[in-house]
């Protein structure tokens, strides 16, 4: 559980969160599948909300579904593709440690290898996604 | 002066292996300030002895000499070397100017690129309107706005099957995450990887690596320090995480999982990343949080503490040596030239 109350953290951090669980469902969500998706964390009403938001700014789009609305995030082409092109660019560098943080360096085998044992998984395994 | 200008420069060979042993004994967040606060510190040393000897060379050129009332003589007695060694301190200054310029432009460029990247991808906020444009109020309003939410760091998603993510410093900076990696992950170690990569916005580790990487210019033996400095910063993101999402293990899988995801579509090679000799940086972060007590070597720490407080006291005794005598030398240069003056 988080330490911090929900109404408490800053409204982009719940964006953000939302906005996650979009890109990794694989089919439009309604408020209540983000809820789901989410651990059912926040309250239904905060995630209306926010999926209001994100419709307002053009980050998501929306389809009704019965009562509710659907949610899927908006992808721009070509900006979409221009996006790729910058990033393989960007892959290029060689040394790309100087400005930018990565969340994960790259594996040696032996890390990857020692890396499954901590974590006591399976070669291979991939976790599928909530709704 | 000719020892106390030289130590700056031997002293880093001696201070870095001891600023990483006592990084590695301390919580991420203090290993982090030691690393970055002995590079900058002796970079800083290393360019004033570099200043100093490239001044006390340029002293003997003729015409400065004759500008500052300066006698001649009096100063190639006092210091005989100091013509010899000025040429290649000033080469180094240059070469170290140089290169730091270099640094800023591989940045910037970087930078701009990640730029264009996420702008050009499906996630932007509402882009900027012309500020020129809008009346003052408006304007005040969103400044203000922007002030309030300088920790709200907006998630950009690139619509990219490969697993990445990382920090894009800037105003706002902002979370970089690939479609692929969002799916990569469950929902609570999506959690944990948003407040990683805020982490690393909130708490400004950019400007960590920036300062590395000027310190890693100017002297090669801090050039070791760059990579510690990056683990612990890694790593201080991984506390901050594990604390907002209340849960070590999920964090530590967080981590785990996205870096068995991201080498799973491996990018192109890079050079200049070898892979490391023993456990990489990965394995140890995720052991690291799995195991947050490890036994602490408090001797080893105390030693290396000593050894780092050591060489940095006399690094900057040595430096402020070398000025004083210097300045000295040029008092009684400009005292002899009036002495010869006079009689």
């Amino acid at each position: 559980m988080p330490e911090v109350p929900a109404a408490r953290r800053p409204s982009g951090e719940l964006e953000a969160q939302v906005l996650a669980a979009l890109w990794a469902a694989h089919q439009p969500l309604t408020p209540q599948d983000v809820q789901l998706a989410l651990g059912g964390d926040l309250a239904r009403t905060t995630i209306a909300t926010i999926l209001a938001r994100l419709h307002d700014k053009g980050t998501v789009a929306r389809t009704r579904v019965g009562r509710a609305y659907a949610y899927t995030p908006t992808v721009r082409d070509p900006a979409g593709l221009a996006a790729r092109r910058m990033r393989t660019e960007l892959d290029r560098e060689e040394d790309r440690s100087t400005v930018l943080a990565r969340f994960v360096s790259d594996l040696s085998d032996d890390d990857e290898r020692l890396l499954r044992e901590l974590l006591g998984e399976q070669p291979d395994t991939r976790e599928v996604n909530g709704p | 002066m000719i020892f106390a200008v030289w130590a700056p420069f031997l002293v880093p060979f001696l201070a870095a292996p001891a600023a990483r042993k006592l990084a590695d004994a301390l919580h991420p967040r203090a290993a982090a300030w030691v690393l970055t606060t002995t590079t900058v510190a002796l970079a800083a040393a290393s360019t004033v002895s570099l200043g100093l000897l490239a001044v006390a060379g340029l002293l003997r050129i003729p015409l400065v000499a004759a500008l500052g009332h300066l006698s001649l003589p009096w100063l190639s007695h006092a210091s005989p070397a100091a013509e010899l060694l000025a040429g290649p301190a000033a080469a180094a200054l240059l070469a170290a100017v140089a290169l730091a310029l270099r640094t800023a432009h591989l940045q910037v460029r970087e930078l701009r690129r990640a730029r264009a990247a996420v702008a050009g991808s499906a996630i932007e906020d509402a882009p900027p309107t012309r500020a020129a444009r809008l009346p003052l109020r408006v304007q005040l309003r969103r400044a203000l706005r922007e002030l309030v939410a300088l920790d709200d760091h907006p998630l950009a998603v690139l619509d990219d099957d490969r697993a990445d993510a990382y920090a894009l410093p800037g105003r706002p900076g902002r979370i970089v995450v690939t479609a692929g990696m969002l799916r990569a992950l469950p929902a609570p170690e999506r959690a944990a990887l948003l407040a990683h990569e805020r982490a690393h916005l909130t708490c400004r580790h950019h400007l960590f690596l920036a300062a590395a990487a000027y310190a890693a210019v100017i002297h090669p033996a801090l050039r070791q320090l760059r990579a510690p400095l990056g683990f612990h910063l890694e790593r201080w993101a991984d506390e901050c995480a594990a604390r907002a999402v209340g849960d070590r293990a999920v964090t530590a899988r967080a981590v785990g999982r996205a870096a068995l995801a991201a080498a799973r579509a491996p990018r192109p090679a890079r050079p200049f990343l070898a892979p490391a000799a023993a456990a990489g940086p990965v394995p140890r972060r995720v052991a690291a949080l799995l195991s947050p007590h490890p036994g602490t070597g408090g001797r080893r720490r105390a030693a290396a503490a000593l050894a780092l407080a050591a060489c940095l006291a006399v690094t900057a005794t040595a430096t402020l040596d070398a000025t004083t005598d210097l300045h000295r030398s040029v008092e009684t240069a400009q005292a002899s030239a009036e002495h010869a003056t006079h009689s």
